[in-house]
């Protein structure tokens, strides 16, 4: 339809096109390689890789960049105001406390990527917490971990079979999840309202325990270094070898300084308080091998392909009801995991343990980081990215004296909307520029 | 075609509640055939073809693959036996792009990891031999045209190298130049020797490509015509049930004279 008034416009007779008109014109189409020359095949080299920057933030596919932009504009405003806000303490301190809401978002981006959500992650993470608690007293403390964080996958079982075999929306499910299991977590407490880490737990070591030495936190940098370097280049041999467009050396290059600059200035960081933490070093290690799940097993595209389309992914022979309860299991264990460090970091199992905005912190970590609310784009690493936003808000303002929560879930909540509608608006542009 | 069918359905029923979708309907698919399903809206083409695909399993009758009687009682049934299915709908996930949604469900591994490098490489080839163009096998299916979304279904279903593919109205809403790069995917099929099923209401399109044109009627066969010697009008006749030539006089004869 739209065709005929521009063919008009352009032709002195106005005459609709035939057929005939058509067809004289496909020898010419005809001529044109499978893949079109005039779209989206990059220029090799650094130039190529500018423009295709370029051509990404203008048709809304900014992925983590607000959330860069934002961590650059967070330390900037608490620089300014505390005047030593960038500082080796708080990196140490903000990696402490990130690691374990990061490990719940990372579950969290799991069942963002189906496009549904997990309202329970925080009451499951203290209910795990309480069942370690009340477990380690009278068990062997690794026994008691285990059954912890099995408590979890458990729960997470259970929300994903009731969501995806009755078919009950999943935040009905995991919002009566929230609010049971928290109630849960009460009674297992029983009478006491703290039970104390017992002396030489692992759980206990999760936020307290450092690589001390200095060759621990630059090893692991330029270990990770090496290994980006070399899957980078390797990829790019595989593709020259099968002759499909690669990343040239010089771009696998400036990736790589680029993560050089920040993994080398944050191991230098550590270095300078108390080491390598182990919460960083457990984090990083689920991060990589959730992403690696994610970008690169059959598993991981079953979800994808779930959360873009489930009737094409059933037709594709999914089982989308494994799929669905199976992130459930994953975001239940992972918050689980996370209630642990939770608990390491509060001296110990709590009633109150995962309450509060925990949960808010989680669901906002993964969509402050890029991960979309509307299924099926997303990353893992959105979940460190986001996690470092807001754990870096709350060390400023616990700097600033502003520890009270109602600042805190103020800043939070805006936080949480913009990234909303940065989320909603490049959903728009993609749409406008035909990828979405 | 006087070898066996590649896929014989024998009297199929099919009930949705209190309608009678299917009742007693035969139809054979040959290697290197093109049958060509039509008949007007509700005749059930759409409930046969999902037949086929175990999208709705059968109540009775018999399905035969190469002779031999076969359950299809799930899709998957159906993907291992051979049949590959390209659906009105596209069912083609949009977040994920051209390679993902070609080899989703069937990805190529190495070592138990995605083999993104082998499956871009097959994806470009498959592309290629089907002289299919879009702009890169890289992006979001989202950012595809309707014919090219359309012809990566269909490339889609060429991927598990199936026996027998069925198109779902393929060219309902493409334009000219885009359904004549259609129904030329098609004869490539009928080259490479594929039985394909093409639903279509389309008779410049039936009578294009198709071999033979099989007519359902309000859930019955209402004729099997060899395209090359039956005239639009006869076809439309049985379309729409203003029926009386050989095939149905012959077909009521041998009724009778089997009461």
């Amino acid at each position: 339809m739209s065709t005929t008034p521009k063919a008009t416009d352009e032709a002195p007779v106005p005459e609709p096109r035939t057929s005939e008109d058509v067809a004289a014109e496909t020898p010419a189409a005809a001529a044109i390689p499978a893949v079109d020359p005039r779209l989206l095949v990059r220029e090799q080299g650094f130039k190529g890789y500018v423009d295709e920057f370029k051509r990404k933030i203008r048709s809304g596919e900014i992925g983590s960049l607000p959330v860069v932009i934002g961590l650059i504009v967070i330390g900037v405003v608490f620089q300014a105001l505390t005047g030593n806000f960038i500082t080796s303490y708080n990196l140490d301190q903000i990696t402490l406390y990130a690691a374990g809401p990061g490990i719940m978002a990372v579950g969290i981006v799991f069942v963002l990527l189906l496009g549904e959500i997990d309202l329970a992650v925080g009451s499951v993470a203290g209910l795990a917490g309480a069942v370690w608690g009340v477990l380690a007293t009278d068990m062997p403390d690794s026994l008691a971990i285990l059954l912890g964080i099995l408590s979890g996958t458990l729960l997470g079982a259970f929300h994903g079979l009731v969501f995806a075999k009755i078919g009950v929306p999943a935040f009905v499910v995991t919002l009566a999840g929230f609010l049971g299991w928290a109630g849960l977590q009460t009674w297992v407490m029983g009478e006491r309202s703290t039970i104390p880490t017992p002396i030489g737990s692992f759980v206990g070591d999760l936020t307290k325990y450092y690589f001390a030495d200095v060759a621990a936190a630059y090893g692991l940098a330029v270990l990770v270094l090496a290994a980006f370097y070399l899957a980078q280049l390797r990829d790019s041999r595989r593709r020259k070898a099968a002759e499909l467009p690669h990343r040239p050396h010089s771009e696998i290059l400036l990736r790589t300084g680029v993560l050089a600059v920040l993994v080398l200035v944050a191991a230098y960081g550590f270095n300078q308080e108390k080491g390598l933490p182990l919460s960083l070093v457990i984090f990083l290690l689920i991060l990589l091998v959730t992403d690696f799940v994610l970008r690169r097993t059959t598993y991981g595209r079953q979800v994808f392909a779930v959360g873009g389309g489930i009737e094409a992914a059933r037709r594709a022979g999914i089982n989308v009801a494994w799929i669905r309860t199976s992130v459930f299991m994953i975001s239940g264990t992972l918050g689980a995991v996370g209630g642990l460090f939770l608990a390491s970091a509060t001296g110990g199992a709590d009633r109150s343990l995962g309450g509060g905005n925990q949960l808010m912190m989680c669901i906002a970590a993964a969509v402050i980081g890029g991960t979309s609310l509307f299924g099926g784009r997303g990353k893992v690493w959105s979940a460190l990215l986001g996690i470092l936003v807001l754990q870096s808000i709350v060390q400023g303002l616990n700097q600033l004296n502003l520890e009270s929560n109602a600042i805190q879930y103020m800043i939070t909540g805006a936080v949480l909307l913009i990234a909303v509608i940065i989320d909603s608006v490049s959903r728009k542009t993609q749409k406008s520029a035909g990828r979405a | 075609m006087s070898q066996t069918p590649v896929l014989a359905l024998r009297g199929i029923f099919k009930r949705f509640g209190a309608v009678q979708v299917l009742s007693g309907v035969d139809l054979e698919v040959h290697a290197g055939e093109v049958v060509a399903l039509v008949g007007d809206n509700g005749a059930g083409k759409s409930t046969l073809v999902k037949t086929i695909a175990g999208v709705h399993p059968i109540d009775e009758g018999v399905i035969e693959w190469e002779g031999r009687p076969v359950e299809i009682s799930r899709p998957q049934d159906s993907q291992n036996l051979g049949v590959a299915t390209v659906y009105q709908d596209l069912a083609l996930c949009d977040n994920l792009d051209v390679v993902a949604n070609l080899f989703l469900g069937r990805e190529l591994k190495k070592g138990g990891v995605l083999d993104e490098v082998a499956m871009e490489k097959r994806a470009k080839d498959l592309l290629s031999t089907l002289s299919i163009r879009i702009p890169s096998v890289r992006i979001p299916v989202a950012a595809l045209s309707g014919g090219q979304r359309q012809v990566v279904a269909i490339a889609r279903a060429l991927v598990g190298d199936p026996k027998i593919v069925i198109l779902d109205e393929p060219t309902a809403a493409l334009g000219v130049e885009q359904t004549a790069q259609v129904l030329d995917l098609v004869e490539r099929l009928r080259e490479q020797g594929l039985g394909v099923i093409l639903i279509s209401h389309n008779m410049a399109d039936v009578k294009a490509v198709a071999d033979t044109v099989a007519v359902l009627r309000l859930g019955r066969n209402n004729g099997t015509f060899p395209v090359a010697t039956t005239t639009h009008e006869e076809i439309i006749a049985a379309i729409t049930g203003a029926t009386d030539n050989a095939v149905t006089r012959r077909q009521a004869r041998t009724a009778e004279v089997a009461q």
